[in-house]
């Protein structure tokens, strides 16, 4: 078995049989993280930008550990210090950079469709590291990577979304990600931000959070952005709290074990309350760590690396 | 002597009720004779056209020629030679130019440039309010002075009810159409697709339909308000011509126009983020291409207009939320509107013409859209035969963003014909 595609864009377009494929060939990879010398030879001599019109901290030094920890050349081009303030266009920079001679381009966009944009134009594999309210597969299979290592399987299992759905690309790329690995997917939020027209991407939407708790085996607690409250997609960050917040009194009055993950940065208080961010049903650190393992298992596929060796490769030594 | 005969074609002229092979005899810049087997006579040029349709010059009344401001993308001259290997004998030109086409001045520039260039006619459209900001009306009379056909802030909604109600009121001075771009800005808020099913896999903000619906039917009211005329512009959705329909028949002075793109294309045209799909208002849903099309057959929607935008490669070679809205028409809406309208059984040939030609100039005041005798020598020959493939780099415009491009398609312009001269032929 080969993993046969040139570019990351995005989870919709993948087969349940690639998700598979990365998520095995994460698990190998793992193990370098926890070694003395966390480094293999495996992208050795390969050239790697992360190119990041928008800011990050824990996607961009996730993707840079991964790349550095398989020996790839990475350099960092974010928005400030790049051409971009001098009115250089997207695909002037990108083809500019290939001039350069790179292999691969990771890319973070506020605009949806960027990177595909990007992919139809140059040569070099692009990774899509989030573009607008898209898809950010890296995070979906990361998610997904921790709910298989938790459950033991992806089949059957029920997750609900809660949270900014309709701007959120972790959402989508979660939808269709653990759609395509046989889970039940469930949404939930103010209607303002879960709107009825998501149901036709095959999900069920839960306006009201206890009937998550009563139901959900693990639920993805979503950011809630600030300007979202300013455009008026609810009155008051503590209203959010009350309605849909994840607190200890909620989860008690379930009386059940509901797995909880976080996709980063938190609002405690906010979405997720303190005690229970930093409780026993959270993974939130796993899926930081596991972010690490999926991202050089992208890397390697993409580099042409055969997910039959995974193993064998993650085992030598620099 | 300026004479032209059009010889062995079949004559086509919905508003004088004309459907037969005859011959049509120009003369002076106006149409002389119309018969059977007519003889040129000494120094007439004859233009054959054996197998083809000979038709009143169609009329575009919603084009964005961006001259004066980005001629980059279009001038004057390159649009109306576009216009013309399109089949439009004359066209409406929009005054979202920079800088706004909003005064005597402005108008009669344009006036100038069609003038100079030689090929379609243009009829300017001036700003409802100055600057086109909505917030106070510009000088409308001298605007009709140097020549306006009508008034319209397109690109912009006027979103004061206040202000339209105003706007209408005043141009029954003029008895010429208010022309609104019906869009509710705060329900389209940033929008840059159809709300629905693609924008939310695509993760693209939505337009609801609902946000032209508004509009379309608080002007509709204004219209029986004041009594004035009141044009929707490129029309999109299926409850905007249920609007049209009922106010329409209430008696009020309303009429529509509707796109080619809008009649065959839905908001799945954007898929893979094509920017040449990208247009306000968004391309819609099929329900509701299905119910611009029954509108255009029963009258409902009097008219189609291209709603040509020209825009430079540059603007559209971006992210799709980045990219300017619109695209260009002139060349493929005939071929474009014969082969869904007409082959599709839509509409029969005659009522296209009326639609593409007779029914924009009826609406603007114009003198073309029919070929009686004395009217203006305006007239286009197609041909509706000939199977083509547009081809983007083939067109005269200036500008490329076609959503058509590679499309087969049947009928085009053959020639074209202004005041009795050829101003172009393929």
């Amino acid at each position: 078995m080969q993993f046969n595609r040139k570019h990351l864009l995005g989870l919709e377009e993948l087969t349940a049989e690639e998700i598979r494929m990365i998520l095995d060939t994460a698990v190998p990879f793992k193990e370098i993280s926890e070694r003395q010398i966390k480094k293999v030879p495996v992208l050795r001599g390969k050239t790697i930008i992360n190119l990041f019109f928008e800011p990050s901290t824990r996607t961009r030094i996730s993707f840079e550990f991964a790349e550095k920890r398989l020996s790839a050349d990475t350099i960092h081009v974010g928005v400030s210090q790049s051409s971009v303030v001098k009115g250089e266009t997207l695909v002037d920079m990108a083809r500019n950079l290939e001039a350069m001679r790179i292999d691969m381009v990771v890319i973070r966009h506020p605009a949806s469709g960027a990177p595909a944009f990007l992919a139809e134009r140059i040569d070099s594999n692009v990774i899509n590291a989030g573009d607008g309210w898209h898809e950010h597969p890296t995070q979906g299979l990361l998610d997904m990577l921790t709910l298989r290592d938790e459950f033991g399987k992806l089949k059957g299992l029920k997750v609900v979304i809660v949270g900014d759905v309709v701007h959120s690309r972790v959402a989508r790329s979660n939808i269709w990600g653990l759609k395509k690995m046989g889970a039940k997917v469930g949404v939930c939020g103010p209607p303002t931000l879960v709107p009825r027209s998501l149901e036709a991407m095959g999900v069920e939407i839960y306006p009201r959070i206890e009937d998550v708790l009563a139901e959900a085996d693990a639920i993805n607690v979503l950011r809630i952005q600030l300007e979202r409250m300013q455009s008026n997609m609810f009155p008051s960050l503590g209203e959010y709290n009350r309605l849909y917040g994840i607190s200890t009194e909620k989860l008690e009055k379930a009386g059940r074990d509901v797995l909880i993950l976080h996709p980063g940065p938190m609002n405690r208080g906010v979405e997720i309350d303190s005690d229970v961010a930093d409780g026993d049903y959270q993974v939130i650190l796993k899926q930081v760590t596991n972010g690490v393992a999926v991202r050089m298992a992208v890397l390697f596929l993409l580099a042409g690396g055969k997910p039959a060796r995974a193993a064998e490769v993650a085992a030598t030594l620099e | 002597m300026n004479r032209l005969l059009i010889r062995g074609g079949h004559l086509v002229d919905p508003r004088n009720k004309v459907d037969e092979k005859l011959d049509i005899l120009l003369a002076e810049g106006k149409v002389a004779e119309i018969g059977k087997s007519l003889s040129p006579g000494r120094g007439t040029k004859v233009l054959e056209a054996e197998g083809k349709m000979v038709v009143p010059g169609l009329i575009d009344m919603h084009v964005h020629l961006r001259e004066p401001g980005r001629e980059d993308e279009e001038k004057v001259a390159s649009g109306c030679l576009a216009a013309a290997a399109g089949g439009f004998t004359a066209v409406a030109a929009m005054p979202n130019t920079d800088p706004v086409t909003d005064n005597q001045a402005a108008i009669g520039y344009i006036i100038r440039e069609a003038i100079r260039a030689g090929y379609s006619r243009v009829y300017p459209i001036g700003a409802i309010t100055k600057n086109i900001k909505g917030e106070s009306l510009a000088e409308m009379g001298g605007m009709i002075d140097a020549g306006a056909v009508a008034f319209t802030d397109d690109g912009h909604c006027v979103a004061s009810a206040e202000i339209m109600r105003k706007a209408l009121t005043y141009s029954l001075i003029f008895n010429v159409p208010v022309v609104q771009h019906c869009e509710d800005s705060t329900l389209a808020e940033n929008g840059v697709m159809n709300e629905g099913i693609v924008a939310t896999r695509l993760g693209l903000p939505g337009i609801p339909a609902e946000s032209e619906e508004v509009i379309v039917y608080r002007d509709c009211t204004l219209a029986r308000l004041t009594g004035a005329r009141f044009h929707v512009a490129h029309i999109s959705c299926a409850r905007s011509v249920e609007v049209v329909r009922r106010f329409k028949a209430e008696g009020v002075k309303v009429t529509a126009e509707v796109t080619p793109h809008h009649f065959c294309l839905t908001e799945e045209a954007v898929e893979g983020y094509n920017t040449n799909a990208k247009m306000a208002p968004p391309l819609r849903t099929k329900a509701d291409v299905k119910a611009v099309r029954k509108g255009l057959a029963e009258g409902t929607i009097d008219c189609i207009a291209s709603d040509h935008a020209p825009h430079h490669y540059d603007e559209k070679e971006t992210a799709f939320a980045n990219a300017p809205n619109g695209v260009i028409g002139l060349e493929t809406s005939f071929p474009i509107s014969y082969t869904e309208l007409v082959k599709d059984g839509v509409l029969d040939f005659s009522t296209l013409i009326k639609r593409m030609s007779a029914a924009p100039g009826e609406i603007l005041n114009l003198p073309g859209g029919s070929l009686g005798k004395g009217d203006s020598a305006d007239v286009a020959v197609l041909d509706i035969n000939t199977e083509w493939v547009i081809d983007k780099n083939k067109f005269y415009s200036k500008s490329r963003n076609t959503p058509f491009h590679g499309r087969k398609v049947t009928g085009r312009a053959v020639a074209t014909v202004v005041g009795g001269k050829i101003v172009w032929q393929l």
